[in-house]
């Protein structure tokens, strides 16, 4: 029974792996992504991991993939690469270098001289891979890891708003060639822009509102 | 199932997920990619892990899946700035730090 879960989840996440890179659409790419996250949460339920099967699939097939496929659907498939690939050669090359890695991971892993990798494992504990078991090696071995953790996913928020907010247009350099420095970063962004309203196209609106209330107030 | 064969199911899963960074040009894909190479590295940690009987493995994974999380937040930010600033998204044409 476990033998035949595991083939069926295997094929998954290599279908849906090998989804990923070859569909033209990121959106398709993306959900080519689901499904390998899903197969792989069934290997790791085989594998006894059933906290970080659970986690896998509500954190990373529900929660990160929300978020790609808003950044899909914002960018939109006009902007997306459309020029020819890296060539024949560049491809055959590539597809040489993921060979000769699959060969030597191979060589590597398998190759070695552990010979528990024959076996299925040894006899687990009841509650082995349960929250709770997790949870308590968070919590006391593994403290200094979780708590950087949590610092590095504040760290990881902070950035992608700083670097996604909408800032006053371009500086141009008078030929017409767009520049980023470090001080659009800084500036305070113009009034209506980075909200909920421009994405509606208030953002007009909101602005001559608030020159008609200004006019009002001087007269 | 041994461990062996779950080791060769991520050696699998990282090499296409090296292959897709090397032949796809869209920085999105290339995100995705990534996450493919991640979840290799996740998979060989817990069949480790259960050979071992040993459940530092699975609090190693969790940490490698924090740490990807942040990697998507700040990568798709990235990609939305660069969309915001009508840069190509194409990774060939990034070549501001190439000097």
């Amino acid at each position: 029974m476990s033998a035949v879960l595991f083939f069926i989840a295997a094929a998954g996440t290599l279908a849906g792996a090998i989804g990923v890179i070859t569909l033209k659409d990121p959106f398709y790419a993306v959900l080519a992504l689901v499904g390998h996250l899903a197969s792989l949460a069934v290997l790791f339920l085989l594998l006894r991991a059933e906290f970080i099967a659970a986690a896998q699939v509500v954190v990373y097939a529900g929660a990160v993939m929300v978020l790609y496929v808003f950044v899909v659907s914002y960018i939109g498939g006009q902007n997306l690469a459309s020029g020819q690939g890296p060539g024949r050669a560049g491809t055959f090359g590539a597809f040489a270098c993921a060979g000769a890695l699959v060969v030597e991971l191979f060589i590597a892993v398998l190759g070695s001289g552990l010979r528990a990798i024959g076996t299925i494992g040894g006899h687990v504990a009841v509650g082995f891979g349960s929250p709770e078991a997790i949870g308590s090696l968070l919590l006391t071995k593994f403290l200094v890891p979780f708590e950087i953790a949590s610092y590095l996913l504040l760290l990881a928020a902070v950035g992608a708003v700083t670097l996604a907010r909408r800032r006053g247009g371009l500086d141009d350099q008078g030929d017409g060639t767009p520049t980023i420095s470090v001080m659009d970063f800084m500036r305070p962004r113009p009034f209506g822009t980075g909200t909920m309203a421009e994405g509606f196209g208030h953002a007009e609106a909101l602005s001559a509102a608030q020159s008609e209330r200004r006019q009002e107030r001087e007269s | 199932m041994t461990i062996s064969w779950y080791l060769a199911v991520s050696a699998l899963i990282f090499a296409i997920g090296a292959g897709g960074v090397l032949v796809r040009r869209n920085p999105l894909v290339v995100l995705l990619c990534l996450e493919l190479m991640l979840n290799a590295a996740n998979l060989a940690l817990i069949g480790f892990s259960r050979m071992w009987d040993n459940g530092q493995g699975q609090v190693f994974a969790l940490i490698v899946m924090v740490v990807a999380a942040c990697e998507v937040t700040v990568g798709l930010g990235v990609i939305v700035a660069m969309h915001r600033l009508r840069l190509p998204s194409d990774v060939d044409t990034m070549r501001e730090l190439q000097g």
